[in-house]
């Protein structure tokens, strides 16, 4: 079995930033990658990010993952990034087995450990919809941005919050015309800017819309949507027909952190952060002393605060294994300021409900 | 239905490979994978499902939702959206649960 000072397990954003962070203080980490590259979800950002110039602002998140995986290297041997390796299992003795190329199945036991594992998307119930052709709306900028294959020619989009509008624009950009974006909600989850980019290109946005059913015998052929009322049911003789091949879904996404629950973590359910999520200190560490989380697995929000909450988690990790850097306080505080204003506003009030709820 | 035209990426595809599906010859790239190949050649129904036997494309396309698995050189359950496209692979649609051979 290996024994090791600190393992990570994801390498979305806050994975890479919490071992740039941890290494920067002179641990030694290794990151756990289930997929066969690292970066997670950033390598099909292709919208620039919002936010501040700490968090990359007007950068690319394709472009950030390779900004990150760059600065990993100037730790040299101190940093091992195994791809294609699945942590599987998280037991009491701190020991994670892993799940290597799909064959090898070793043990791994680590003194502390980061859990950066992300989220997953849901889905929607409505008659057919596990037809083929429909799809999460993050799968489709997978297929699209990552291998450049188109989803269809012509798509219905469930969804107008931030992840439904931009993957709408960036449909249009690979050449695939939107039929229409829907959202139950009776107005546009969305920032403006990314909503307006969408109405310029043409593609209509119907708030208080929702999917009756999907149509189709093999694949999708046609999706029947209708207007709902402000309890969300559905409005009789509002039915539209709409000919697509592709329907996304953006409904949202929860915390994927089920290895965090194995280990006995303490987890509370808070709808403010989109599902089960382990409870915390101020410098997400869970009730286990020694076991962190950051990112979308403590909760969703954006990339900017999963990029905060690993620099953070990496910092104060690094610390209690005694690599103790001179600026400790000042780094420490700087990252919670920087989570205090990604969380500031109207736009955070529920993050911040979230996470006074799921506070140790 | 391949992206040729895009406005901020561009697509290296690696060397051209060799695959079947159900038998058919197919061709897709290295560094893609099986998911993203077949659907590049138009095919989207990758397995039936257990009891209703429904047709199934993939859902998630990053390996959380068992969605997309087929049978892969013989083997049951593979993950499509996650496996890389090797050459001479033969991929099969699965029916129901697949039988280990």
């Amino acid at each position: 079995m290996r024994e090791l000072e600190l393992l990570i397990i994801g390498s979305g954003p806050a994975g890479l930033c919490a071992a740039i962070s941890a290494a920067a203080s002179g641990a030694r980490v290794l990151i756990l990658e289930r997929s066969f590259a690292p970066g997670g979800q950033l390598i099909k950002q292709t919208h620039m990010f919002f936010g501040s110039e700490r968090q990359y602002a007007s950068h690319r998140g394709v472009d950030i993952a390779g900004i990150l995986l760059k600065k990993l290297e100037e730790y040299g041997d101190r940093v091992e990034l195994m791809c294609n390796a699945t942590a599987v299992g998280f037991y009491e003795d701190n020991v994670v087995t892993v799940l290597k190329d799909e064959k090898e199945y070793f043990k791994i036991k680590a003194k502390s450990v980061i859990c950066a594992t992300g989220a997953y998307e849901k889905s929607l119930a409505f008659p057919n919809n596990d037809l083929p052709g429909i799809y999460g709306a993050g799968a489709v900028q997978t297929l699209m941005n990552v291998y450049g294959v188109k989803p269809g020619d012509r798509v219905l989009m469930v969804g107008a919050g931030n992840i439904g509008v931009i993957v709408s624009y960036q449909l249009l950009q690979a050449g695939v015309e939107v039929a229409a974006v829907l959202d139950a909600a009776p107005k546009i989850g969305a920032y403006l800017v990314h909503a307006s980019k969408l109405a310029r290109m043409g593609a209509p946005i119907l708030c208080s819309h929702t999917v009756k059913e999907a149509i189709g015998t093999d694949c999708l052929e046609a999706a029947v949507v209708c207007r709902v009322d402000e309890r969300f049911q559905p409005v009789p003789g509002t039915e539209q027909r709409f000919d697509v091949d592709v329907m996304c879904i953006s409904v949202g996404l929860s915390p994927l952190n089920e290895l965090l629950a194995m280990r006995g973590v303490e987890m509370k359910y808070v709808p403010q952060l989109s599902g089960s999520v382990p409870l915390r200190t101020e410098n997400c560490e869970t009730c286990i002393p020694g076991i962190y989380v950051a990112g979308d697995a403590s909760g969703i929000e954006e990339a900017s605060s999963a990029m905060a909450e690993g620099y953070l988690a990496g910092l104060c990790a690094a610390a209690a294994l005694g690599h103790v850097p001179e600026d400790y306080e000042a780094r420490r505080q700087e990252y919670l300021r920087q989570l205090e204003g990604l969380r500031s506003g109207p736009v955070g009030e529920r993050i911040r409900a979230g996470m006074k709820l799921s506070a140790l | 239905m391949r992206i040729t035209q895009h406005p901020i990426l561009s697509f290296d595809r690696g060397k051209e490979l060799h695959f079947t599906f159900n038998g058919q010859p197919m061709t897709g790239y290295e560094g893609e994978t099986i998911a993203a190949a077949l659907h590049a050649a138009g095919v989207k129904v990758l397995a039936k499902s257990l009891n209703l036997h429904r047709p199934r494309g993939f859902y998630c396309a990053i390996g959380n939702c068992a969605s997309c698995q087929m049978v892969v050189d013989g083997e049951p359950n593979v993950r499509t959206c996650i496996t890389l496209l090797r050459e001479g692979m033969r991929v099969e649609t699965q029916e129901g649960k697949g039988r280990i051979q």
